[in-house]
């Protein structure tokens, strides 16, 4: 076989695995993976214990290592259906560039090296939810919920919502009140976020049978369960706000974000499919950037009372 | 006949292994820095350290 057959394999999508090195680092899912740096690293910086600079830095490492590891292993298992959806086809398993033995094996490796690496660097607790998420987002939400039950999303979550938990456990060698609120945080907002992405990207998931809510029980109910759901989701990023990783900075942040999320929530619970058609679903691409928005903003308000409070001006 | 680097795909190989070599003497600076403060702190099993005499 010359250098050109192989070329040539790779770019008809029968996956030789001579890929770039980005094509790897693509299968880590960086934009994925720069939410549970931030998350963890909030998580790691909240906790009321110091950690030295060096081990947090590496284990902030090893935990993106991991969720990045969740990343290839879910691409391997859903390359058939990445390669319906538009948004997902040119992944690099999808296009040709990588093979999923590959990525099946590469993944594999770095969920097992992400562990030992973090239970090594931190500690044992910190690698027993690092590797708990790893087989929740893989053999849970990615090889079982995911194409079984509309509620995917919901129960699926959980696994994007530990990474905070893990940063906290990183410096406290524990788990706390706060940093299963955090986790909570995350838990609540998954569903909203993903499910006006749904709205707007409805063939998609409709032609590779994913059972997304939108699919299922419809888009009305979509549209409810929207609502619904932010209104749990206010209660719990309101409420932390008075607990010890919020404070004024933090409420301030939250009231705003969560009465913006509220009438986002609330907007496309008015609306019917022919609004949206008509507006090209401007209320639910408004609400998707928002979530977005609203994660990071709640997340960098706790960061910015623990930040405070080194200062003796953070929290009540 | 002399082998010429001719192809596309050889830059990728490059790129590739350019990179895996960066990745490989990152980890090594990393696990340097990780010994050297661990031993620092006589402290190798767990963040955070014990408390030296603690309860």
């Amino acid at each position: 076989m010359t250098d050109t057959s192989i070329n040539n394999q790779a770019t008809t999508g029968t996956g030789t695995g001579d890929a770039e090195f980005g094509d790897y680092f693509a299968l880590l899912k960086p934009r994925v993976m720069s939410l549970v740096v931030f998350t963890a690293l909030v998580g790691l910086l909240a906790a009321p214990v110091d950690v030295h600079p060096v081990i947090g830095f590496a284990s902030i490492l090893f935990i993106a290592l991991g969720g990045g590891a969740s990343g290839a292993l879910n691409m391997w298992w859903d390359a058939d259906i990445d390669r319906i959806m538009k948004r997902t086809r040119n992944r690099p398993i999808p296009a040709g560039r990588v093979s999923e033995g590959e990525a099946l094996s590469f993944g594999a490796f770095l969920a097992a090296f992400s562990i030992v690496m973090l239970g090594l660097a931190a500690n044992l607790v910190a690698a027993a939810i690092l590797a708990f998420t790893i087989f929740f987002y893989v053999v849970i939400y990615t090889m079982w919920l995911k194409r079984w039950t509309p509620q995917n999303i919901v129960i699926g979550g959980a696994a994007g919502a530990f990474p905070p938990m893990i940063g906290w456990a990183v410096a406290t060698g524990g788990i706390s009140v706060e940093s299963v609120l955090m986790f909570t945080l995350i838990f609540m907002w998954t569903p909203p976020h993903f499910w006006a992405l749904a709205l707007f990207m409805k063939s998609d998931y409709h032609e590779a049978r994913v059972p997304m809510l939108t699919v299922t029980h419809g888009r009305r109910a979509t549209r409810l369960h929207i609502l619904v759901y932010t209104i749990l989701l206010v209660s719990v990023a309101i409420g932390t706000g008075f607990t010890a990783i919020g404070g004024p900075v933090y409420l301030t942040v939250a009231l705003l974000l969560n009465a913006l999320f509220l009438k986002g929530a609330f907007d496309i619970w008015r609306r019917n499919e022919a609004q949206a058609e008509g507006d090209g679903y401007r209320a639910e691409k408004k609400l998707f950037a928002l979530s977005l928005v609203y994660l990071f903003g709640h997340f960098g308000a706790i960061l910015a009372e623990s930040t405070l409070g080194q200062f003796g001006m953070g929290g009540w | 006949m002399a082998i010429k680097v001719e192809h596309e795909l050889h830059k990728r190989r490059l790129g590739r292994n350019i990179g895996l070599g960066l990745v490989l003497v990152g980890f090594v600076a990393l696990v340097f820095g990780l010994t050297v403060v661990k031993v620092e702190r006589g402290d190798f099993s767990a963040n955070p350290p014990r408390a030296e005499g603690g309860e």
